[in-house]
C-alpha cells in the first residue's frame, strides 16, 4: 500500500544523465515495495480473503511495471491516483452492489464456516456426571477436592499447575482443610482451562465455581456436513438456498449464513407497494435539490466574486475575509448550529421573525419549509466555494477586453453577460457538475440538519420528505432495526446505476453547452 | 480602470457597501449566535441574544479543565476536545498532502502527456465522484478488516486506514489543476525541452512553482473537505480517543444529552485553527502569478 506514496519519489525519475546512486536508491525503494506487497498478498491469502490478495496483486504488479520499465514512464505520473481511486471507490461500489444480491444482514451475518463452528461449540453439561469440589492447599500448590458424591469415592487431583490435564486418584478417610470461595474466584480463569480425568476415564471440566462436570458438544458434524445432536439425535442440515440450518420440520436455526440470493433484493424493492412511490419522490427532490444548490451557490458566489474585482471598492480585502468564514468553518459544525437556530420554539431565528413579523415558521414539520431550509443552509454553505473559484478565473479573464469593452460604451451589467460569463462558464463546467454531484450525495447535510424528516405518510420503509436518495439508503441500511445490508445494496445499485447514468448524460450536455460557448466568445 | 462618471461612481460605490454590509450581517449572524450561546449559562438552546450572566464554564471544559460553580460542584470535560482537534488536523494535513502529490502529478500528465485512454480516463473521474461515498462504507470498513488482519496499523480505529481511503478523493482535483496547467504557455515546456529537461523535470521546476496559488488552493480545499468528512471516518474510528473532530461533536448533541453551550464553546474553539489556515492560504489564493511566467 505504501506504493501509493512512494512511487512518485524523485530520486527514481531522474532524467538522462543518471546517477548511480539514484538508480540503485530508486530499485532499492522498488524492491522494498514489491517485498510490501507480496507479504500483503499472502497474509490476505492466508486469512481466507482470496479476492482482496488478486487484487492487492495486481495493484502491485502494475506498480512495480510501471515504475521499474523507463517504457512506462508516463504511465507513474497518473497511476498511483488511479490506483487510490479504483482501490477505494471503485473496488468499494463493486462490493457493495455485490452485496446486493445476498442477504447480507444482521440475521445473515457470518460465513458457513463461522455458523458450523458456532453450532460445534454449543456444549451441554452432562448432568450425570456433575460432582461439587473444593480446593486443597497442596504442599506442590493448588490441588482439586471431590467429596464422596452419590456413591462414587471421594477423588483428589495432583497439584493443578497450568492449563490441560490433570489426573484424579480416589483418597479415602476425612476431607482435608479446604480453600475459602475467595480463592476459588481468584483462580477462575486458571481452573476453567483445567480437564481432570476420573480413574474412570471420565474427563471433567468447571461447570460452575462449585461443580466440576462432564461438558459434551450438542452437535457433531457429519460427513454430509450436517449436524448430528450428540443428545437427542436430531439432525440440523444446511439450506445453502437461505443461508440457515434447518430442522426435519424446515425451522431455520439462527444465526445463518451469507448466501447468494440472485435478484431477491432487488424483486422486494420494486414489487412492494410502500418502498416504489416514496422512492420516486426521493429521487425528484435528490435533483431538485442538487439542481437548485448548484445554482444558488454559483449566482450568489459569481455576484460577490465579480463585486469585490471591482477596483473601486474599498476594504476588498475584509470583505473577502469575511465572506469565506462560513467556508472556513467546519460545516458539521454549521449544520449542527444551524439545527439549533431554526428550532421552532427556542431557535434564534424564530426568535427574531416573531419580534419583527410575528411569524414562526415550522421549519422541520412543515414539508415545503424544511425543503427551503435545507436550501438556504446548503447555499450559506457553499457560496464561498464558488467564490473562491470564481475569484480565481476571474483573474485569468485579460483586463484589456474590459477596457475594449468600456471604451466601447458598455456598461458593467453588459460585460458581464458579454465578457465575463461567457470566459468564466467553460472552465466552470467540471466544477458544476461536480458540484451537482455532491449535494445529489450530500448524506451528512440531511443526517445532521432534519434527519429526512419530515416523514412521509403510509410507506413500509422509513423515509422522509426531505430525505436524499443517498440518506434514504443510509438510513434503510443503519437505522432499521433489521441492518437489511443485501436490500440497501440492492438500492445502492439501482442509485449507482442511476447515479452514472445521470452523470454521463449530464457530462455530455454540459460538455457541448460549454463547447459552442466557448466558440462564440 | 474604467472610465466612468463621478456621481454615479459614487453612488455604485455606496449600493456596493451597503449591499456587502447587510449580506456580510446576515452572514455573520449564525456565528455570533454561537459565541453568545457559549458564555451563556447552561446547555440548553434558550435565552436572550446577549448572555445575561456570561460565564466560562464552557470554554474551561472545551479545553479540557475541570470547572468550578459558584455552588462549588465541579464538572469535569465530557470530551477530549483538543485530542479530536488534533486527530482532524494530523489525519487532514497528511491526507492532503498525499492528495496533492497525487493529484497533481496526474494532472500534469492529463494536460501534457499523451497515452491510450487519457480522454476516457478523465471523463470517467468525472463521473465516478458522482457516486456517494456514504454508501460504500460497508465495503471500505470490509477491505481495511481484512488489512488489518495483516498489517495491524491498517486496522479499524488507525489513523492510516482512514488516510489511505482519503487519498482517492482526488478526482476533482486533477481536473482543477489540469485546467490551470493546461492555461501555462506551451512555449515554456517548450523552451525547457529544448533545455534538455525531462518531464519530471519540467514538472518539478516549472509547473511546481508556477502552480503556488491553485495548489495552495486545492491543500485548502482538500484540507477543509477531510476535516468534514463524516460518513467514512464515522465507520473507520470507533474509539473515542481515535475520534476526528467530526465524528465526535456529534456526541455532543444525543437527545439524551444535549450539551449545547458546550457544543458552543467547543465548536468555536475546533473552527479557529481552519479559519487560521484559511487566513495563511489567503494570500496565494487570489493573486496573479498565472500572467508572470511567459513575460519573463
Amino acid at each position: 500500500m505504501t506504493a501509493i506514496t512512494d512511487h512518485t519519489d524523485p530520486t527514481e525519475v531522474t532524467g538522462p544523465p543518471h546517477q548511480a546512486w539514484r538508480l540503485w536508491i530508486g530499485r532499492g525503494l522498488l524492491a522494498a515495495v514489491a517485498a510490501g506487497f507480496l507479504y500483503l498478498v499472502f497474509g490476505l491469502y492466508l486469512i481466507g480473503e482470496p479476492v482482496l490478495a488478486v487484487i492487492a496483486m495486481a495493484t502491485g504488479l502494475l506498480g512495480v511495471t510501471f515504475f521499474g520499465f523507463r517504457r512506462f514512464y508516463t504511465l507513474r505520473f497518473v497511476y498511483p491516483g488511479i490506483a487510490a481511486v479504483f482501490l477505494f471507490i471503485l473496488l468499494p461500489v463493486i462490493y457493495t452492489s455485490a452485496i446486493g444480491f445476498t442477504n447480507f444482514g444482521a440475521r445473515n451475518l457470518l460465513t458457513l464456516d463461522r455458523v458450523t463452528a458456532y453450532h460445534l461449540d454449543k456444549a451441554e453439561v452432562d448432568p450425570d456426571s456433575k460432582r461439587p469440589f473444593a480446593g486443597v492447599a497442596g504442599p506442590d500448590g493448588l490441588q482439586l477436592y471431590f467429596p464422596e458424591d452419590a456413591g462414587r469415592p471421594a477423588l483428589l487431583t495432583a497439584a493443578v499447575t497450568g492449563p490441560g490435564e490433570v489426573a484424579a486418584e480416589p483418597v479415602e478417610g476425612p476431607a482435608p482443610e479446604t480453600l475459602p470461595m475467595k480463592e476459588m474466584i481468584q483462580n477462575r480463569a486458571l481452573l476453567s482451562e483445567v480437564t481432570v480425568t476420573t480413574p474412570d476415564g471420565l474427563g471433567l471440566s468447571m461447570a460452575g465455581l462449585r461443580d466440576f462436570a462432564e461438558i459434551q458438544p450438542v452437535y457433531a458434524l457429519a460427513d454430509d456436513g450436517t449436524l448430528v445432536s450428540q443428545i437427542d439425535g436430531h439432525v440440523l442440515v444446511p439450506n445453502h438456498e437461505t443461508g440457515f440450518f434447518e430442522t426435519e420440520a424446515g425451522e431455520p436455526v439462527a444465526p445463518g449464513w451469507r448466501v447468494q440470493v440472485g435478484f431477491d433484493n432487488f424483486a422486494r424493492l420494486f414489487a412492494t407497494e410502500g418502498i416504489k412511490e416514496p422512492m420516486v419522490k426521493v429521487f425528484i427532490w435528490t435533483f431538485t435539490f442538487a439542481f437548485l444548490s448548484m445554482v444558488l451557490t454559483f449566482s450568489v458566489g459569481l455576484g460577490l466574486a465579480v463585486i469585490l474585482e471591482w477596483p473601486h471598492l474599498a476594504f476588498r480585502g475584509l470583505y473577502r475575509v469575511l465572506l469565506i468564514l462560513p467556508y472556513a468553518v467546519p460545516g458539521f459544525i454549521s449544520m449542527l448550529v444551524f439545527r439549533g437556530l431554526f428550532n421552532q420554539n427556542f431557535g434564534e431565528i424564530n426568535l427574531i421573525l416573531e419580534s419583527l413579523f410575528g411569524v414562526a415558521p415550522p421549519w422541520f414539520t412543515d414539508p415545503f419549509l424544511s425543503k427551503v431550509m435545507l436550501l438556504i443552509v446548503n447555499t450559506w454553505l457553499g457560496y464561498p466555494y464558488m467564490m473562491l473559484l470564481a475569484a480565481g478565473f476571474l483573474q485569468a479573464i485579460p483586463r484589456d477586453h474590459y477596457k475594449a469593452a468600456a471604451l466601447e460604451g458598455a456598461g458593467p451589467v453588459r460585460s458581464f453577460f458579454s465578457i465575463t460569463l461567457p470566459q468564466i462558464l467553460p472552465p466552470f463546467v467540471p466544477l458544476m457538475i461536480a458540484n451537482f454531484a455532491f449535494n445529489f450525495n450530500n448524506v451528512v447535510l440531511i443526517l445532521l440538519l432534519t434527519r429526512g424528516g419530515p416523514d412521509m405518510a403510509g410507506t413500509k420503509v422509513t423515509v422522509g420528505h426531505t430525505d436524499l436518495l443517498g440518506s434514504f439508503t443510509f438510513r434503510l441500511a443503519f437505522e432499521n432495526s433489521a441492518q437489511d445490508f443485501g436490500l440497501a445494496g440492492a438500492i445502492s445499485t439501482v442509485i449507482f446505476i442511476v447515479t452514472g447514468a445521470i452523470a454521463y448524460l449530464n457530462f455530455r450536455a454540459m460538455q457541448s453547452y460549454a463547447k459552442k460557448k466557448g466558440a462564440g466568445a | 480602470m474604467m472610465i466612468e462618471d463621478k456621481g454615479s461612481l459614487r453612488l455604485r460605490k455606496f449600493l456596493a457597501h451597503g449591499f456587502m454590509l447587510t449580506f456580510i450581517a446576515l452572514i455573520m449572524f449564525p456565528f455570533l449566535m454561537v459565541l453568545s450561546i457559549s458564555f451563556r449559562q447552561g446547555n440548553f438552546a434558550t435565552g436572550s441574544l446577549w448572555p445575561d450572566n456570561p460565564t466560562l464554564e464552557h470554554w474551561a471544559l472545551a479545553f479540557g479543565f475541570d470547572y468550578t460553580r459558584a455552588d462549588g460542584t465541579v464538572v469535569t470535560p465530557p470530551f477530549p476536545v483538543l485530542l479530536w482537534l488534533w486527530n482532524s488536523i494530523k489525519v487532514g494535513l497528511i491526507a492532503s498532502a498525499g492528495i496533492l502529490l497525487l493529484s497533481t502529478t496526474s494532472a500534469y500528465a492529463f494536460a501534457r502527456m499523451k497515452f491510450r485512454g487519457r480522454g476516457a480516463m478523465l471523463d470517467t473521474l468525472l463521473i465516478i465522484q458522482m457516486f456517494p461515498a456514504a454508501l460504500t462504507v460497508i465495503a471500505v470498513y470490509a477491505i481495511f478488516d481484512a488489512l488489518g488482519q495483516v498489517v495491524p496499523w491498517l486496522a479499524i480505529d488507525h489513523h492510516p486506514a482512514l488516510i489511505l481511503t482519503y487519498l482517492s478523493a482526488i478526482t476533482l482535483h486533477i481536473w482543477t489543476i489540469k485546467g490551470y496547467f493546461e492555461g501555462i504557455d506551451p512555449a515554456i515546456d517548450k523552451a525547457a525541452q529544448i533545455d534538455g529537461a525531462s518531464p519530471w523535470q519540467t514538472f518539478r521546476y516549472i509547473f511546481l512553482p508556477l502552480s503556488v496559488p491553485i495548489l495552495a488552493i486545492v491543500f485548502v480545499l482538500a484540507f477543509i473537505f477531510l476535516v468534514n468528512e463524516y460518513p467514512v471516518a464515522s465507520v473507520l474510528l470507533r474509539q473515542t480517543d481515535q475520534m476526528t473532530l467530526a465524528v465526535g461533536a456529534r456526541q455532543y448533541l444525543y437527545e439524551q444529552r444535549y450539551l449545547w453551550g458546550d457544543f458552543a464553546a467547543a465548536a468555536i474553539l475546533s473552527g479557529l485553527p481552519i479559519t487560521a489556515l484559511f487566513l495563511l492560504a489567503q494570500r496565494y489564493l487570489i493573486s496573479g502569478l498565472s500572467d508572470g511566467g511567459v513575460k519573463g
